[in-house]
């Protein structure tokens, strides 16, 4: 048993900060669409409306530390391994097999991860803001009093911005499953609390290399 | 660890919690306080009309009224005679029949139908004196009425079947000497009693605002900023801002809300950003006829019964007519939600001798749509009923309504329609059959008067909503929170609960696998461990 550093700070700020506002826009964002009533359509128009500006500078922030840290390079997508994951998650956990892939500070993501997230960042919740962005300013004016945005029908944004918060709230619930398939079911969520998780024996080596590795860079 | 996740969280609930706060718009609007003290000022007349000479003197007609105001005024009349108020037409493009002049001359209406061969009647509200039939002359100007419109000695007042001519009993001289800007008196001794008495017509314009309430009417209450209503409808040269599209078919020479309180009123500029799309009438008139009832439907095919020969009276408890044997059996109602629809500033009235195209008949069409990029929602009033119409030629009669006295075919003396419509038809000039039938008729008047404090003004959600919204009718386009994807949403929800169960599920079997495993015992002390570090 090790423990290992994975997640940085900014990280874990970042990820938790994600995660609350996301959850809050879902909540504020269904009453919008008149799934239920909790604060009252105005307030939650409100709420909503700054909850997103929230989330959008936060994802520039974001952005920005992972092109300067490299650290976007963890989600470029590999094939190798992928099938092995999947096959781990459909059988072997069942097993007791252990995960088939190893965590390390430098490679923290497993294939399947990689590819979920990469879909996360770059389709997904860009769909989700860029039609949230066009919703926003639907049917306002410039200084002209000219209308920005009206030949776009109203429809078609809320039907992809409806469509993106559904995707994200089914991948809320398969992310928040999947945290519990750590080495013990709270491992995974301490390690995104603390930054440090605890690593099997067999893969002590591989990562005492990986932190030599990282101290001579 | 903890200490990390709830720092987080009470971080975005505070700061969602003090935006929140600041964002209360309940701070000052410097705007609305500019009106205020612009409107407080009371304008003070430079000539008091009573020590004018030429006033000193007992007038034997109303006509010698209007010849001693010319001795100053010269050229006034000019300008009275190129009004509608005059003239009771205008001419203007109308979609679909090219330059028309309408009016009250020949625009029909579903209360008391129309003026023509009833104007011994009608001209009780025609700025003149002596309209006892279409041949009227326009052009005399010892005709016109200047004390309907300035009297403020509350003293004058129009006789009844008398042409225009004010009654017997009106002290002239008295009201020469005490002419001045026209007061709600004024205008409202004719706009609140349109269609045969008060708020019979509009709905939204009554006597109750000669003296009302902020919470009736915050413009014209009492104890609010009390204004006249030539102060938004205002006039130069005689030509005055603003009519009503039940008898003006074009979009110009409107009084609206901007012109004083401008596209963008609110402080808040989430909903000044409706103006493009919703007047602010629909917000800010949630309810009509606050006072007193409004007709909301007339049907003239119950009129004529009489009782042991003799024409009667049927009212409610609030004293509003349901039946009167000269007119038909009503409805009315008080404290009425609107009708919305879009409207783009131009419409269409079915004037005498129009084919009719579809039933119900529409007197009025209101344009626009949701596409048309000067529409906006109005809340109107939709006054219903049915009239008498020639089943051969397809168009509406004009029954001869008024008359002197019983055996000159006027309906309200005779009861018979054959007649009233030989009558009514000859003068307007159009053939009738001698078959005649009733025909639903519908009537649209746009609501602009009677806007509420700012507090009753309607909500969010009263239209935002799924279930019943005040715009539940008004289809053809997304309003969010009322429509949304119905395959999206079914799909979405279907997907969504299909995903739990299948995580559930997941776990269900990765649980008991490992309990069949009898590897139990173990998860105990990894659960332990993990509580003691």
């Amino acid at each position: 048993m090790q423990r290992v550093y994975i997640y940085k700070g900014f990280e874990r700020f970042w990820h938790w900060l994600q995660a609350s506002l996301i959850m809050f826009l879902s909540i504020t964002g269904f009453e919008v669409h008149g799934s239920y009533t909790i604060f009252g359509f105005e307030k939650a128009v409100e709420y909503h409306r700054v909850a997103s500006w929230m989330l959008i500078g936060l994802i520039f922030l974001a952005i920005f530390w992972h092109l300067t840290t490299g650290e976007w390079k963890q989600y470029i997508p590999t094939t190798k391994k992928l099938k092995e994951q999947i096959m781990y998650y459909m059988s072997g956990i069942f097993k007791g097999e252990s995960h088939p892939t190893e965590k390390t500070g430098l490679s923290k993501l497993n294939p399947l991860q990689r590819l979920v997230y990469l879909g996360f960042k770059l389709l997904l919740v860009p769909i989700t803001i860029i039609s949230g962005i066009l919703y926003m300013l639907y049917k306002t004016f410039d200084q002209n009093n000219i209308i920005v945005i009206e030949d776009y029908p109203l429809e078609a944004i809320a039907f992809w911005h409806t469509l993106g918060a559904i995707l994200l709230m089914i991948f809320l619930v398969i992310h928040v499953y999947m945290t519990t398939t750590g080495k013990t079911p709270t491992s995974n969520i301490q390690a995104m609390i603390t930054g440090w998780e605890e690593i099997d024996e067999e893969h002590q080596e591989h990562n005492d290399e990986n932190k030599k590795k990282s101290e001579k860079k | 660890m903890l200490r990390n996740i709830l720092l987080v969280i009470v971080l975005v609930i505070l700061s969602l919690v003090l935006v929140n706060v600041f964002h209360e718009d309940d701070t000052y609007n410097l705007k609305l306080e500019e009106l205020r003290h612009k409107y407080a000022l009371k304008h003070i007349p430079s000539v008091d009309h009573s020590k004018l000479a030429e006033l000193q003197k007992e007038f034997k007609s109303p006509q010698e009224v209007t010849e001693a105001c010319l001795l100053c005024h010269t050229e006034t009349h000019k300008e009275i005679m190129a009004s509608s108020h005059w003239n009771w037409e205008r001419v203007a493009y109308v979609e679909g029949r090219g330059i028309a002049s309408a009016g009250k001359k020949n625009v029909m209406n579903n209360f008391c139908i129309g003026t023509s061969s009833n104007q011994q009647s009608c001209a009780k509200c025609h700025i003149g004196f002596g309209m006892t039939n279409d041949h009227f002359d326009f052009n005399n100007a010892r005709n016109v009425d200047c004390m309907v419109c300035h009297d403020k000695s509350e003293e004058y007042m129009k006789g009844v079947f008398m042409a225009g001519y004010p009654a017997r009993t009106v002290n002239l001289e008295k009201v020469a000497q005490s002419v001045g800007s026209p007061t709600k008196n004024n205008c409202g001794s004719c706009h609140f009693n349109g269609g045969g008495g008060n708020n019979v017509k509009h709905g939204d314009l009554e006597t109750a605002q000669l003296s009302c309430s902020r919470d009736v009417d915050v413009h014209m209450g009492a104890n609010g900023m009390n204004l006249e209503c030539v102060a938004c409808h205002t006039a130069q040269n005689h030509k005055i801002l603003g009519k009503l599209y039940s008898v003006s078919p074009d979009n110009s020479n409107r009084a609206t809300c901007e012109q004083c309180h401008t596209t963008t009123p609110h402080l808040n500029d989430m909903i000044n950003r409706h103006s493009s799309k919703v007047s602010c009438q629909a917000c800010h008139i949630p309810i009509y006829a606050k006072v007193n009832s409004t007709k909301m439907a007339w049907k003239w095919s119950d009129a004529g019964k009489l009782k042991d020969g003799k024409a009667y009276e049927e009212d409610d408890s609030l004293g509003n007519h349901e039946y009167l044997s000269i007119k038909g059996s009503f409805i009315w109602k008080n404290n009425v939600q609107p009708d919305y629809i879009w409207f783009n500033g131009t419409a269409s009235q079915y004037l005498l001798g129009d084919t009719i195209k579809s039933i119900p008949v529409q007197m009025n069409t209101l344009n626009g749509s949701y596409g048309d990029r000067n529409s906006k929602i109005i809340p109107v009033k939709i006054h219903v009923g049915d009239q008498i119409y020639d089943k051969v030629h397809h168009w509406l009669i004009q029954p001869k309504l008024a008359g002197e006295k019983e055996g000159d075919s006027a309906f309200w003396n005779d009861f018979n329609w054959d007649k009233a419509s030989i009558a009514g038809m000859e003068k307007s000039g159009l053939p009738f059959s001698g078959q005649y039938g009733f025909v639903e008729t519908e009537m649209y008047w746009p609501i602009n008067h009677m806007v509420a404090p700012k507090e009753q003004s309607v909500g969010c959600a009263e239209c935002h909503t799924q279930h019943n919204g005040r715009l539940a009718k008004l289809t053809g386009f997304y309003l969010p929170g009322r429509d949304h994807n119905k395959i999206l949403d079914i799909t979405g929800i279907w997907v969504f609960w299909l995903t739990v169960i299948a995580v559930l599920g997941h776990a269900v079997i990765r649980i008991s696998i490992t309990i069949y495993k009898n590897k139990y015992e173990k998860q105990i002390i990894n659960y332990d461990d993990d509580t003691t570090t």
